[in-house]
């Protein structure tokens, strides 16, 4: 027998009756505090004595029934979001129905009836849930179930980490097929302690299924997923403000249909796009802040606006939001970094960062005077990109490869690194690489600053490299040298894996300084930040 | 009030009540500007008492003023100024002011009676040059009845030690002052380190008369408690990544700044990162180094 928050209202109701002991055990659990040690222990007796009466007594009432029905609808929705508050206020309203059942026969009966309903609908919300969350989430929340009065309320993992669960990867197979998005199968043999990560290979796209034309997906979407998954956009920032720019023509094109409301629908529809997309490439944390904020924006169209006010209205948001979260904030993160910038610095950056490029340029053009060293990693290579962009500059850079960094670290004065994303325990998790500059630059010495917009700010708490990252197409790591191929045929060797990771995590003791459009922080206060930026929401 | 009346006003208030905090000094001084300030609007009288900031703190040169300034301008304006008569927005300004001033006059002791349970009896502790704050907390802990032997450093280049060292021994507290170079001599005989501090940056790291840096890194060495006095007008908005970072107007005094070479010029301070610190006492509570930057941004944003 599981409950739920109905009977918080089942005792708040019998409450108003006027019963003292019921309406001092609703005042306590209103208060929150704790139960003591006999009132636990009578609320123990009193449900097993209620079990027992509810097998005899089973006469319906329709009044109750009615008024039952919409306050057990409201509580259905907080049960998964208060689980703690279950143990508490559940023996309490148990205590107090019981209670109160002792005095009248026909508030049992009503008491009864909520039970056996409550009971059935708690059992059927298991049994989903049961299914929904695969094999591992079951296990756990079964002898939580088994307490009887707590409803397992377990955070559901995300699906791309659950790549070796078959339960979650049957779940996504169907989901994906309601949504006719084709769906992308792995490729070679993964390192088991990766195993539960997705691996695609670049030869074949997702795009290779969808029909011409387009039906299901919007062109500039198929287009945009094309795009990521062969790496033609790659970077953070690009990716958030292409897929931006995306969902604004996809807005443009959109009509509502018939008896349909604008709010709703569209955000149904744009559903399959981020499904498909997260085929292509799975989405990065900055995307998923653009969506999300995409998402609260069409549903809080007002219903009375017309469609094509509507649409105007949302243009202007995703405008908005690239100019501020992007364009303003990299402005304004480089008038903050230009201090930390003296004369005679010699500055370490690593691959390629939209941000820290162009906070080197404005500092170049304000006159400041320092060398670069750019330091790169295979196989993206994406340094190059970065030495391309500040030579032509005029700024005197030097390259190497990371396997150099002890030697070159002496010379180097500060070290400036972008981010993928900042997590809420003060993580910074960026391009694969970042975390061993940054933990050799400690050994020396040397400050670290991490350059990142709040946009990149995510609520997820990490602190190891494995639990959730990407692995990208293995036969990047083949590379032919002198005519030869040696890992031509990795795939026969049963015993070789190639690992081609994209993202690590930098833990804060390594940072010194995290320079965002807010200010300068240090990486310990990014819950702060996220605080803040709720509240202001 | 010209800028000249105002910096004889501040020296005087210096120079009746020596043991008044430089900040506060300052924020009197500031305050009294506020009062015989005739300007016209409510801009032109936050130009002008940004100006007596600057001229402060061109007279004295130390991190408490600047902050301290600072955030007597953000505490005042930090209200609705909205009435349509300029006298009454001053009222108000003036009347916040006040405020300001009489809770900061406070902070001292609450840090005195905050940090005090922390020393134990039978103690030794160490502390660095001349700290007001300190003084008050080791002046509650002795009149807590507990026994305890302090060494203080020499601190020179102005001997502030010995006088450091001649007021506890008013309060008849035990004192040795040992010199700046034995503080890697003395480190296994203390059982904690208190100092003052002359700023609290944001990164939670403190910025303190030179020689500060040493004790810190020794204390880290032996493993013994780093901790640091400070009341909260004393945090101020900067961030250094390393010694060079922190600003030349603080390191020496403003009248050589002016005047001159300054790579042959021994700096007056120094900055202890936060890794280095175990505890702040503030009167906005214990802090943890990295807890300061949440203050921070309470205080300024």
């Amino acid at each position: 027998m599981a409950d739920s928050d109905g009977r918080q209202i089942d005792s708040i109701n019998h409450a108003a009756d006027g019963d003292g002991k019921g309406h001092g055990i609703v005042r306590a659990k209103t208060e929150g505090k704790e139960l003591t040690k006999e009132e636990k222990q009578r609320l123990r007796k009193e449900k097993k004595q209620h079990k027992k009466n509810k097998k005899d007594d089973k006469v319906p009432t329709e009044k109750e029934k009615e008024k039952e029905k919409p306050s057990v609808q409201a509580p259905s929705k907080p049960v998964t979001q208060s689980p703690t508050h279950k143990a508490a206020p559940v023996p309490v309203s148990a205590s107090a129905s019981e209670s109160l059942a002792a005095a009248e026969k026909p508030v049992k009966t009503k008491a009864e009836l909520r039970a056996e309903r409550r009971a059935r609908q708690d059992s059927e919300r298991t049994s989903k849930q049961g299914k929904k969350e695969g094999g591992q989430q079951s296990t756990t929340s079964k002898p939580k179930a088994s307490p009887s009065e707590l409803q397992p309320v377990v955070k559901r993992l995300p699906e791309h980490v659950q790549v070796d669960d078959p339960a979650a990867l049957k779940k996504l197979a169907k989901k994906l097929e309601r949504q006719q998005v084709p769906l992308r199968s792995d490729y070679g043999y993964k390192v088991s302690l990766f195993s539960h990560l997705h691996q695609y290979s670049r030869k074949n796209p997702p795009t290779q299924q969808i029909s011409i034309p387009a039906t299901v997906i919007h062109p500039s979407v198929v287009r945009l997923g094309l795009q990521y998954s062969q790496g033609i956009i790659a970077g953070s920032n690009a990716r958030s403000v292409a897929l931006l720019h995306a969902f604004k023509q996809v807005i443009q094109d959109y009509s509502t249909p018939p008896n349909e409301e604008l709010s709703r629908d569209l955000v149904n529809k744009l559903s399959p796009y981020i499904s498909f997309l997260s085929q292509c490439r799975p989405l990065s944390a900055s995307m998923g802040n653009a969506i999300k904020y995409i998402k609260k924006e069409i549903s809080n169209i007002p219903s009375q606006c017309k469609e094509e006010e509507a649409k105007g209205k949302l243009q202007e948001c995703i405008d908005s939001y690239v100019n501020e979260k992007i364009i303003l904030a990299s402005e304004a993160i480089s008038k903050y970094a230009i201090e930390k910038i003296s004369n005679g610095d010699v500055i370490l950056v690593y691959g390629c960062s939209s941000l820290v490029n162009h906070i080197l340029c404005d500092a170049f053009e304000k006159q400041r005077k320092f060398r670069v060293i750019v330091v790169d990693s295979r196989p993206r290579l994406e340094g190059r990109e970065a030495l391309r962009r500040l030579v032509k500059k005029g700024i005197r850079c030097t390259y190497v490869l990371i396997s150099a960094l002890s030697y070159i670290l002496p010379e180097v004065s500060k070290v400036f690194l972008g981010a993928h994303a900042l997590l809420a325990n003060g993580y910074v998790m960026s391009r694969v690489g970042t975390s061993q500059i940054a933990l050799v630059a400690k050994a020396y010495n040397v400050p670290v600053l991490v350059c990142c917009e709040t946009y990149k700010f995510c609520e997820r708490v990490q602190t190891d490299s494995f639990v959730s990252n990407e692995l990208d197409d293995p036969d990047d790591l083949i590379v032919t040298r002198n005519g030869k191929t040696h890992l031509e045929n990795w795939q026969t060797v049963k015993s070789l894996g190639l690992l081609n990771l994209v993202y690590d995590v930098t833990p804060p003791d390594f940072v010194d300084l995290v320079i965002t459009d807010l200010g300068m922080i240090p990486c310990t206060s990014v819950p702060v930040v996220l605080r803040v930026k709720n509240v202001d929401q | 009030m010209e800028e000249r009346e105002l910096v004889e006003y501040f020296r005087a208030q210096i120079r009746e009540d020596p043991d008044v905090a430089s900040a506060v000094a300052a924020i009197r001084s500031l305050l009294e500007f506020l009062k015989r300030d005739q300007s016209e609007t409510i801009l032109g009288l936050r130009e002008n008492m940004t100006q007596a900031i600057h001229r402060l703190q061109e007279t004295d040169s130390s991190v408490a003023v600047s902050s301290g300034g600072e955030l007597f301008l953000r505490f005042i304006s930090l209200t609705s100024l909205e009435h349509p008569d300029l006298s009454q927005c001053k009222n108000v300004m003036i009347e916040r002011g006040e405020l300001f001033l009489k809770k900061i006059s406070l902070s001292r002791g609450k840090v005195g009676k905050l940090c005090h349970t922390f020393i134990k009896d039978g103690a030794k502790i160490l502390t660095h040059s001349s700290s007001r704050v300190v003084l008050k907390v080791l002046e509650n802990a002795a009149a807590d009845n507990k026994r305890f032997t302090v060494y203080v450093t020499e601190s020179q280049p102005d001997s502030a030690g010995k006088l450091m060292a001649q007021k506890l021994r008013k309060l008849n507290i035990p004192v040795t002052i040992v010199l700046d170079a034995a503080v890697g001599y003395i480190m296994e005989k203390v059982d904690l380190v208190i100092v003052g501090a002359e700023g609290v940056v944001e990164s939670g790291g403190v910025i303190n008369k030179i020689g500060t840096y040493q004790m810190a890194v020794c204390s880290k060495a032996h493993n013994k408690p780093f901790y640091v006095v400070a009341e909260s007008f004393k945090f101020v908005r900067l961030y250094p990544l390393n010694q060079q970072d922190v600003p030349d107007r603080f390191k020496y005094k403003a009248d050589i700044l002016k005047t001159v070479d300054l790579s042959q010029e021994h700096p007056l301070i120094d900055y202890t990162p936060p890794s280095l610190i175990t505890l702040l006492f503030t009167d906005l509570g214990v802090l943890t180094p990295s807890a300061v930057s949440d203050e921070l941004i309470k205080l300024y944003l």
